[in-house]
């Protein structure tokens, strides 16, 4: 449990949709004892609810255990562990369809972050659920709401990595606790040991969005960047003190991998998605990012130390969504020359036209981009379908009857989209009871 | 004289709902005084008038060279209710390296800025 081994994380997904690749390459091409894995974007268990409310046997992330059983031989061999937040909104049916696909496999599953079914009860209890950034009270919505997440910490995690499952399953978790869960598992990290805690908080949140740490998105002398096409996700070697070093594989399949970590990168990750830096709020605890400090390590390695933490805060965040409305939005080029005004008149005509109609939006865009060539966005959002329904049969015509040079229409008129808004709230600790369970 | 803010630092941008937060770090510590002088909230408000309708507010990173700007209301409400081709505030971490800086002649010099 102790001792001054160095455990390998590695970070292959920073969304539901990124990479498949990534995963298999990080589990291949080098050492490696942890796989960690993030699917969970703010608006990713709207969607995911909507699945299940369709299909109950749906709700998580379906190309979760296909990649598990690709993984599955080399999972075994090398003892690699994987945690995952690919369980969504129905957890137990992604750890079940791992177990169909992978019998082999021990499969634990982490619930009780789901308080969708408990909201009413909840909000009866006093729990207000006011969201975080406007103030208002959760309760008007209550016949809108679609999802409801806690993010649960890193604890219930490792707990579940101590049974010894090569799988564990979550629905919603904090990105970094995926990261950090392995750190409390081996080095039998306390809840009370603050600056461990928050040490491997940064060195979660720094590799948690994959390739973003290792030359991915990366503004700092991009063009230099090598070889994008094989890029390597990131690996954390970590210390039982919570001192580590972010890299990556030196190989990818039978070639050099691709990508750069460098203290330019690891600095962007390290500013990227935070409020205050000084107070960087977790389940698990409250973090300082501006006590690290990180130093070169050889080439690709960055080193980082000195994080300090306070306890973690008393409430828990929620991820709430709900229905709001209905939102289109379409494209036209409009060719040289003169792309960008021929643009911008064809936006006040189909706003004439919609005016004519007596259509009137809660929402309205234009975006104009380039200048001799030009692309058009128009889009609108009305909690009234039938409203943003009208609106998107107005673009298209503008071919034949708005401003010369109108293309780029072959997707045909824009698509009504659902509105499905993100409440970010926060409930008390105690009412949150997570469970950990390994599949028979 | 006047240069653009790439000339000394990087950037970063993200979304938390319908905040956008844009990390600007210096490409070398001897840089950081200067990116603190030069970019204040007010001038990131002020250049990105059209998109952010809220307040703006900065914190310090010392330890790694960089200022962040958490940018309130930036979003056109953010996520799925945002209108915008960029929903996620992707796009203003590359966009702020365009302001305008002041750097005096002895900075230049000094810092081996290349102008």
């Amino acid at each position: 449990m102790t001792g001054n081994s160095t455990v390998r994380i590695g970070f292959g997904q920073g969304f539901w949709g990124d990479s498949s690749e990534a995963p298999v390459r990080l589990v291949e091409d080098g050492p490696l004892d942890y796989l960690a894995l993030d699917y969970l974007a703010e608006v990713t268990m709207s969607i995911l609810q909507k699945q299940y409310q369709e299909n109950p046997s749906h709700g998580y992330a379906r190309d979760f255990p296909p990649l598990v059983e690709r993984l599955a031989p080399t999972l075994l061999a090398r003892g690699i562990q994987v945690l995952a937040n690919a369980g969504g909104v129905n957890p137990r049916a992604c750890a079940e369809e791992i177990r169909r696909r992978a019998p082999q496999l021990k499969v634990a599953v982490v619930e009780g972050d789901n308080l969708l079914p408990h909201l009413p009860a909840l909000l009866e209890a006093g729990e207000e659920f006011r969201n975080l950034d406007m103030g208002e009270p959760l309760a008007p919505l209550l016949d809108r709401l679609r999802s409801a997440n806690v993010y649960l910490g890193a604890f219930p995690l490792a707990q579940a990595l101590a049974s010894g499952a090569h799988v564990v399953v979550s629905g919603r978790c904090a990105d970094a606790a995926l990261a950090l869960a392995p750190m409390i598992h081996r080095y039998g990290w306390r809840a009370d040991e603050v600056d461990k805690l928050a040490a491997g908080v940064v060195a979660g949140h720094i590799v948690e969005c994959g390739a973003q740490t290792t030359g991915g998105n990366c503004l700092a002398d991009w063009r230099s960047i090598p070889d994008l096409a094989r890029i390597a996700y990131p690996v954390l070697e970590i210390q039982s003190d919570g001192a580590c070093v972010v890299t990556k594989h030196e190989r990818y399949g039978n070639g050099p991998s691709g990508g750069r970590v460098s203290l330019a990168s690891v600095k962007e990750q390290l500013v990227y998605e935070i409020g205050d830096p000084a107070r960087y709020f977790t389940p698990d605890v409250v973090a300082d990012f501006t006590t690290v400090r990180l130093a070169e390590d050889g080439p690709n390695r960055v080193r980082v130390s000195g994080a300090r933490g306070l306890p973690a805060p008393e409430k828990l965040k929620v991820s709430i969504s709900y229905h709001w409305g209905w939102k289109a939005a379409g494209t036209l080029v409009f060719s040289a020359p003169h792309g960008a005004e021929k643009a911008r008149r064809a936006a006040e005509i189909v706003w004439a036209r919609c005016a004519d109609l007596g259509l009137s939006f809660a929402g309205r865009n234009v975006e104009v981009f380039g200048e001799e060539t030009a692309l058009l966005r128009m889009a609108v959002r009305d909690p009234e379908r039938r409203t943003v329904d009208r609106f998107t049969r107005e673009m298209i015509p503008l071919v034949l009857n708005g401003p010369p040079g109108a293309t780029g229409y072959g997707d045909g008129r824009p698509k009504v989209h659902e509105v499905v808004a993100y409440w970010p709230a926060l409930v008390s600790r105690s009412v949150v009871a997570p469970k950990v369970e390994v599949l028979a | 004289m006047k240069v653009r803010l790439e000339t000394i630092a990087h950037a970063r941008s993200g979304d938390k709902g319908n905040l956008v937060n844009i990390g600007v770090i210096a490409y070398e510590e001897a840089l950081y005084p200067v990116l603190v002088r030069e970019v204040s909230a007010e001038k990131v408000r002020v250049y990105f008038a059209d998109l952010i309708q809220g307040e703006v507010i900065r914190y310090e990173m010392p330890n790694i060279a960089a200022l962040n700007f958490v940018c309130q209301e930036a979003l056109d409400g953010g996520g799925t209710l945002s209108l915008r081709s960029d929903a996620q505030g992707k796009s203003f971490g590359g966009a702020i390296l365009g302001l305008e800086i002041e750097v005096s002649e002895e900075e230049i010099s000094l810092l081996n800025l290349p102008v």
